[in-house]
């Protein structure tokens, strides 16, 4: 449903984003937390509200368009990258957003998300991964951890996880950031160097499911534990957490109590290096038990977006063209006749 | 002086190896045919392989051309000239060739090693088993080497013209010029000006040798067909369409966007397209069929014109997003190049089994349009018709063409873009509604009361923001709705709006005296109406009627098929319009004939077929 308000000077306020329909989440859910955030964080974006598309595919998360005061399609299981890639080509105006899930993303739309990430296309993707199908009713996702108890695996997981920053980093992804649900600050500030980025960018949320998947992230939440947990990754600062520091390490990088380390050996964070393998070693510092987590942003670096390259290529060669003429001159091209 | 002979019309098939060039061959044959004026229609056959082994029977690859002094609607069903190039070529198109035709064979190739590859134990060009034929033996390969032994080409790539020797040869038979192909190979291979010069002096070897050569006493003559007057080209129906689809683009005044994921026998529309960016055509060669339509969704949500291109099985994954079209009522043109299937099946050969996909081959009741080009040229038109449905009623159209016309290729008397119908649409810019407090409000699915079709607001519309998705939605407000009367409303009005779409009447072309109707569809059209020809000039009469809408189906459809006691339903499939006929309209006696040969029917078995269905009337 729409609203009357046409702003002149865009000064709007996360009310604004809001639309008239009722949120239909779980209480408890992860999702409010984010929906609130990025509610709040869209004025930044500086755009009238119409210029803004949310596209989702199936799941808990892909509910989000129809919260927002905002252009929104609903659209099926794990397609969304592909729609928002047809709008964002054929829509340089619009502010183009992916709300995707676990399952959503890495399941089903597997093939759709590389590719996206791949071509670079102009679309920010917000993954809330809650490592569990929750829509369906609690079975394991592409994100659980081996051995989970769920209903379609009563004696455990057998499936190797995912890890979703290396996936999209393998896939040439131009930017790649983590963050928490729980963390409105940082979720914001990783927002907002999302939307700065030209070019896909990837986003991981940790997001809790009170229901299927309780505390699955509270190793990162807890005042106990966090501190020991989180690796909060600062550009140009050394990487330190707690009492400890992430170093090199033969071909990678490992972490280590800052007391056995010399302070020169500590890695300064730079989210734009070139070569993606140093993303990669950072993505690889935790796995699925969380306890070297890295959040922040991993990696930002410049290249031609998809829907740019191919907008030039037909703006190029349209430049100037009268299309009845052009057709009338295409028909008549090449080896014609007369019949009198 | 050689004997000019003249006919009113023949059917010459180029056969040879993958490698040997025979698409290239016969299409410049066309192309020397068109600018003669004679009306033509042609029928390229190859395998699916790229290059199979070579002188196999798998590998061989042929070009038929039938062209006449008058109007004619098919390829022909037998050769009456057969150009084989080896064994393989011989032995794979022999049995097409009509009884007594011409045999004209490259005995350099008849090897013991290549006659053994495909299973002679003799030389049919010695053993006499060739009697029955008119038959030509030339070394063309030799020929053609000898042809080039001044210009600086190895013999490898002399031998490669061979197929330039023998268009030359056959022009000269057929009294053909060799300009345009002069021209042609002139451009083709404009970086490489010896390969071009090598070519045409194949060429002209070969006009040469019919002059000179003994076993050519005769020269043939096919005067022009006299048809209406206009300018006029050859094309294809892959390249119809997707010029329909540029026209499309020009006529709506829309950007054009082409998801598509390369496909046989679709693929050439998409690179077609990918040619003609200055209309405005965006093409996206997207990561699979499903990213294909999914793209060509979001453009049409953001108001481009839509277009996805593919074949049975690409379709088939399509199926959920056209779904997913139909619940959000956005335009969306999808084009099926039919196959042989099902799953790989034969890729390059023709059939028209997907008519009950297009029709029912969606989860829940989603219905969708569907229009089917009869001709390759026709393809244009029928763009345009699945472009004014898709934009007007807010749905998508299928558009079914098949292997047959999308390769197949004929004159085209061409259209003038000022004549173009008008297919603009208007986006929705304004609030439509009061709510219950008098605010203006948007509603996204508030329908035309008369077409049916919900507004089209584009995002980036100041004010007019709101939601879409596959959930349904109330009708009007497009909020989330799990209501069972909605539901039931959105199911029937989503049917009624395309239920609605006007479609044209049939056109029946009645000669009198008859109680026996052929109704055909799609590309069975040429096929069809050269039999009713043939049965009318034997004095046997039949009605026919052929159908472009499938749905809907035009309104009097009904009424045509209680005219007639027997109602002929010739497919390339087993009966699936028969099908639909028979539960639409219970009382029609429909008599269905059915082949999936991956070929097109020949007018001579439809003749057969009608004749007796006539005669046990």
């Amino acid at each position: 449903m729409a609203d009357a308000v046409k702003l002149d000077a865009p000064k709007l306020k996360a009310k604004d984003f809001k639309s008239d329909q009722e949120v239909r989440w779980c209480p408890g859910c992860g999702d409010y937390a984010i929906l609130a955030a990025v509610q709040s964080f869209l004025p930044e974006l500086g755009l009238e509200r119409e210029k803004i598309a949310f596209v989702s595919g199936i799941g808990c998360s892909s509910r989000f368009p129809y919260y927002l005061n905002t252009y929104g399609m609903h659209s099926i299981h794990g397609r969304a990258p592909t729609i928002a890639t047809g709008l964002a080509t054929s829509r340089p105006d619009l502010s183009v957003w992916v709300v995707t899930g676990d399952g959503d993303a890495l399941s089903i739309g597997g093939n759709h998300l590389i590719h996206a990430l791949r071509r670079n296309v102009n679309l920010k993707i917000l993954l809330f991964n809650n490592r569990i199908y929750g829509l369906t009713k609690g079975q394991y996702s592409p994100t659980s951890e081996p051995g989970k108890l769920t209903k379609s695996t009563p004696m455990g997981s057998v499936d190797a996880p995912f890890n979703p920053l290396s996936l999209a980093l393998g896939s040439e992804a131009t930017f790649v950031a983590r963050t928490l649900d729980s963390d409105r600050a940082h979720l914001q500030q990783v927002l907002r160097a999302a939307a700065e980025h030209e070019g896909s960018a990837f986003v991981e949320i940790y997001q809790n499911c009170p229901i299927f998947n309780d505390n699955a992230f509270e190793v990162l939440k807890s005042a106990e534990t966090r501190d020991e947990a989180i690796i909060r990754l600062e550009n140009g600062q050394p990487i330190r957490f707690g009492d400890r520091a992430v170093v090199q390490s033969g071909y990678g990088l490992e972490v280590k109590d800052v007391a056995d380390v010399d302070e020169s050996d500590i890695v300064v964070h730079k989210s734009d290096v070139d070569d993606p393998a140093y993303a990669f070693a950072l993505s690889r510092l935790s796995g699925t038990e969380l306890d070297h987590t890295p959040i922040g942003v991993f990696r930002s670096v410049e290249r031609p977006t998809y829907d740019e390259q191919v907008r030039h290529q037909v703006e190029e060669a349209s430049a100037g063209v009268d299309r009845k003429g052009a057709l009338d001159r295409l028909l008549n091209s090449g080896d014609t006749w007369t019949v009198l | 002086m050689n004997t000019v002979r003249q006919l009113d019309r023949v059917v010459i098939r180029f056969a040879g190896d993958s490698g040997d060039g025979m698409q290239l061959t016969g299409d410049r044959f066309t192309a020397e045919t068109a600018k003669l004026g004679n009306d033509l229609s042609t029928l390229p056959n190859y395998p699916a392989e790229i290059r199979a082994p070579a002188g196999t029977l798998p590998g061989v690859s042929s070009f038929q051309i039938h062209f006449a002094d008058s109007d004619i609607l098919t390829p022909g069903d037998e050769p009456e000239v057969l150009v084989a190039m080896n064994p393989a070529a011989l032995k794979a198109n022999l049995p097409d060739l009509k009884s007594g035709g011409i045999v004209i064979v490259n005995t350099d190739e008849f090897t013991k090693r290549n006659l053994t590859k495909v299973g002679y134990a003799a030389n049919p060009v010695e053993d006499g088993s060739l009697d029955d034929y008119q038959l030509i033996e030339v070394p063309l390969t030799s020929l053609t080497i000898g042809a080039l032994e001044d210009y600086d080409i190895g013999k490898k790539d002399a031998a490669r013209s061979k197929n330039m020797f023998a268009l030359g040869l056959l022009s000269w038979m057929y009294s053909r010029t060799t300009g345009v192909t002069e021209d042609f190979l002139k451009k083709k291979f404009a970086a490489k000006p010896d390969i071009a010069e090598a070519n045409i002096a194949a060429l002209k070897a070969g006009w040469n040798y019919g002059e000179t050569a003994e076993s050519f006493a005769v020269q043939y003559e096919i005067p022009p067909a006299t048809l209406p007057a206009g300018t006029y080209r050859n094309i294809t129906g892959n390249q119809a369409l997707a010029w329909g689809v540029i026209a499309a683009g020009v006529a709506s005044d829309l950007p054009v966007f082409l998801g598509a994921y390369p496909i046989t026998p679709a693929s050439d529309i998409l690179h077609e397209l990918s040619k003609h960016k200055r209309f405005g055509v965006t093409t996206v060669q997207a990561e699979d069929e499903i990213a294909a339509v999914g793209a060509a969704l979001g453009a049409s949500w953001g108001g481009a014109l839509g277009v996805t291109t593919s074949s049975g099985p690409g379709i088939a994954l399509k199926s959920e997003t056209i779904s997913l079209a139909v619940s959000l009522e956005l335009p969306l043109v999808v084009i099926d190049v039919q196959r042989a299937g099902p799953s790989t099946g034969m890729p390059t050969k023709t059939e028209q089994a997907d008519l009950m996909m297009a029709m029912f081959g969606r989860h829940g009741e989603a219905p969708i349009a569907i229009v089917a080009p009869q001709s390759p040229s026709d393809c244009y038109e029928a763009m345009l018709e699945a472009t004014r449905m898709a934009l007007h009623y807010r749905t998508p159209v299928m558009l079914l063409s098949d292997g047959y016309i999308a390769n197949g290729a004929e004159p085209w008397k061409l259209p003038d873009p000022a004549d173009l119908p008008d297919l603009s649409v208007e986006f929705a810019t304004e609030f439509n509604d009061t709510d219950s407090s008098g605010n203006e409000i948007f509603l996204p699915f508030k329908r035309d009361p008369e077409t049916l079709a919900r507004p089209w607001a584009v995002p980036g519309t100041p004010g007019l923001q709101h939601r879409i998705g596959g959930i349904e939605k109330a009708d009007g407000t497009g909020d989330i709705s799990y209501d069972p009367a909605n539901h039931d409303h959105m199911v029937r009005t989503r049917a009624a709006k395309i239920a609605g779409i006007p479609v044209p009447d049939l056109e029946v072309e009645d000669p009198g005296d008859t109680d026996v109707l052929v109704l055909g569809w799609g590309s069975t059209w040429g096929p069809i109406g050269a039999a009713v020809r043939g049965l009318r000039d034997r004095g046997i009469p039949i009605a026919r009627a052929h159908l472009r809408y499938l749905n809907p189906m035009p309104a009097n459809l009904g009424e045509v098929l209680a005219r007639y006691d027997k109602v002929v339903v010739p497919e390339m499939n087993l009966g699936q319009l028969s099908q639909l006929l028979r539960s639409g309209f219970p009382g029609t006696d429909v008599i269905g004939y059915n082949k999936v040969r991956g070929l097109p029917f020949t007018s001579n078995e439809l003749q057969d077929a009608l004749e007796e269905v006539i005669k046990n009337g």
